[in-house]
């Protein structure tokens, strides 16, 4: 293509969208409401997609040492455990720690149990490479002897977690899918209702002897500079509220193992996707939509 | 020029407007189509530009077999029929100026050139002084004459006009037919259906009488030969 022809194509588009300044409204409109809804449904099935891992994270194996364990015997005890399979982290944590942290949740009463009256036992915790593999992790631990008092994981709760978090692991992508989709299908569709006003001007087109990409070029450029500010205003929403937001939300979550997806990538990542079906689907959709008309 | 041989339309709804048409028309000649509605004066005429395909027989339109014509072609065989519709047909969001540029952005013509043929061709219709308004802007015989003047922008070998005053009161028709005389004489080819008996018994020219899919008869400077 010479380039005054793509001079022009591009002219043309910019003339047709403001000289049907209400119909580049209503297209731009529902890009952006569809776009906005997309948008944000996706933010919050990652985030909560995000929390479901932290939640999984956060499932440990807790390998009680029988009381009265020599040092040595612990350490040989240490070295079987990190000989399991799965195994990714082991942390160590005394009784004196564990009465500790009882001390902390539970009250200052408790130190009554210090020293030698300390009940509690020394506990070694696993975390396993794949949260799935939680229990075949303990049950390992469990089989080293009598060393070992008790191991804990959350047993049949926590396979119910697992199960939990793949559901909606599961049902988070096949919104996300079927959303793209209805985005697909909306935006393309109000492009076609845009183009089919114009359908006499298509037919004079040909008639006085324009080849069809001469005509579909600039319904192309037209289709994508619609997807693309349409795209816009739900990305400078999102943009908004999620750093806001997320600022927020971080503050009250933090101490805790759980939080949100981090804007630098996850943000950008949105802004891209939205900015991307925008004017993908707007410059197919417009293309696709003239195809029929094409045909004189 | 136009040579049409035992040519047959059949419509998908099994409607038979051309049945068995011969027919061939000069480079340079003026040709009034009449006959009765439905007999397929239209259908003929669509026949030239190729916005209908024939169902069999030959169709030639200057070097281009209408028949054999690819689809991708077509374009470049309505760059040289220019079509004169009665709904004149000028595109609603362009100036004037612009709908008679459109023709010629088309070829891909450069700018300069587009510029002063748009100019020669409203000059040549009257209405240079009106290219910067848009076609409701204008009386019919005005945005007729727009029409005109995209056809014949890219100095098309035939013009083809379709009622082309039928939409128009008796002295802005004439004005038309004015025009037409005028393009033709510089060697251009029309082909004009029309229902206006005053005009074809006034200004004699050829005059092929489409009847039941057929020329019915095809005479030189010729009468109406229909009650109106």
């Amino acid at each position: 293509m010479k380039i005054r022809t793509a001079g022009r194509h591009i002219k043309e588009s910019f003339k047709s969208i403001i000289r049907n300044g209400w119909m580049t409204f209503a297209a731009v409109s529902a890009v952006a409401i569809t776009l906005l809804l997309v948008g944000s449904l996706i933010a919050l099935l990652m985030n909560v997609n995000k929390l479901a891992s932290d939640v999984e994270e956060d499932v440990s194996v807790r390998v009680y040492v029988a009381t009265g364990t020599e040092e040595e015997e612990r350490e040989a005890l240490r070295s079987e455990l990190e000989g399991i399979d799965n195994v990714d982290t082991i942390e160590y944590s005394s009784r004196e720690d564990e009465l500790d942290n009882v001390m902390g949740s539970y009250g200052e009463e408790f130190g009554l149990f210090e020293g030698d009256d300390n009940p509690l036992h020394d506990v070694f915790i696993l975390n396993t490479t794949e949260p799935e593999l939680t229990s075949e992790v303990a049950e390992e631990a469990a089989a080293i002897g009598p060393v070992v008092d008790d191991v804990n994981y959350g047993g049949a709760e926590a396979d119910r977690l697992f199960e939990i978090m793949e559901t909606v692991r599961n049902i988070g992508a096949v919104i996300i899918i079927a959303l793209i989709f209805t985005a697909i299908f909306l935006i393309s569709n109000t492009i076609r209702i845009t183009i089919f006003s114009r359908r006499t001007e298509i037919e004079i087109m040909k008639l006085v002897g324009a080849t069809n990409w001469f005509i579909r070029w600039p319904f192309l450029i037209e289709g994508a500079l619609i997807g693309f500010v349409g795209a816009l205003i739900p990305v400078s929403i999102i943009s908004y509220l999620y750093l806001s937001g997320f600022d927020t939300l971080m503050g009250y979550l933090s101490g805790t193992y759980f939080g949100l997806l981090p804007p630098n990538p996850f943000l950008i990542q949105i802004v891209a996707l939205l900015l991307t079906i925008g004017v993908v689907i707007g410059s197919i959709g417009s293309s696709l939509s003239i195809r029929k008309f094409l045909k004189v | 020029m136009i040579e049409m041989k035992n040519v047959y339309k059949k419509y998908p709804n099994g409607i038979t407007a051309i049945n068995g048409l011969d027919v061939t028309i000069d480079q340079g000649e003026f040709v009034y189509v009449v006959g009765p509605s439905g007999a397929g004066k239209s259908t003929f005429i669509k026949m030239i530009y190729r916005e209908e395909l024939p169902t069999k027989g030959t169709v030639k339109v200057g070097e281009f077999d209408l028949m054999n014509l690819k689809n991708k072609k077509i374009p470049f065989l309505r760059r040289h029929v220019g079509v004169v519709f009665q709904d004149f047909k000028l595109l609603p969001r362009l100036t004037v100026y612009e709908n008679v540029a459109y023709a010629m952005q088309v070829v891909n013509r450069n700018p300069k050139q587009i510029q002063k043929r748009s100019l020669e061709v409203l000059d040549l219709v009257g209405l240079k002084h009106k290219a910067r308004m848009f076609p409701n802007e204008l009386s019919g015989g005005e945005q007729q004459r727009v029409a005109i003047a995209r056809a014949i922008a890219n100095m098309p070998r035939v013009l083809i006009a379709d009622e082309p005053t039928g939409n128009l009161d008796p002295e802005t028709a004439w004005g038309i037919m004015d025009l037409l005389e005028e393009i033709n004489n510089q060697g251009t080819t029309i082909i004009m259906a029309t229902h206006n008996s005053e005009i074809v018994n006034r200004v004699r020219h050829r005059v092929l009488a489409v009847e039941n899919g057929r020329i019915a008869r095809d005479q030189e400077r010729g009468e109406y030969g229909y009650e109106n």
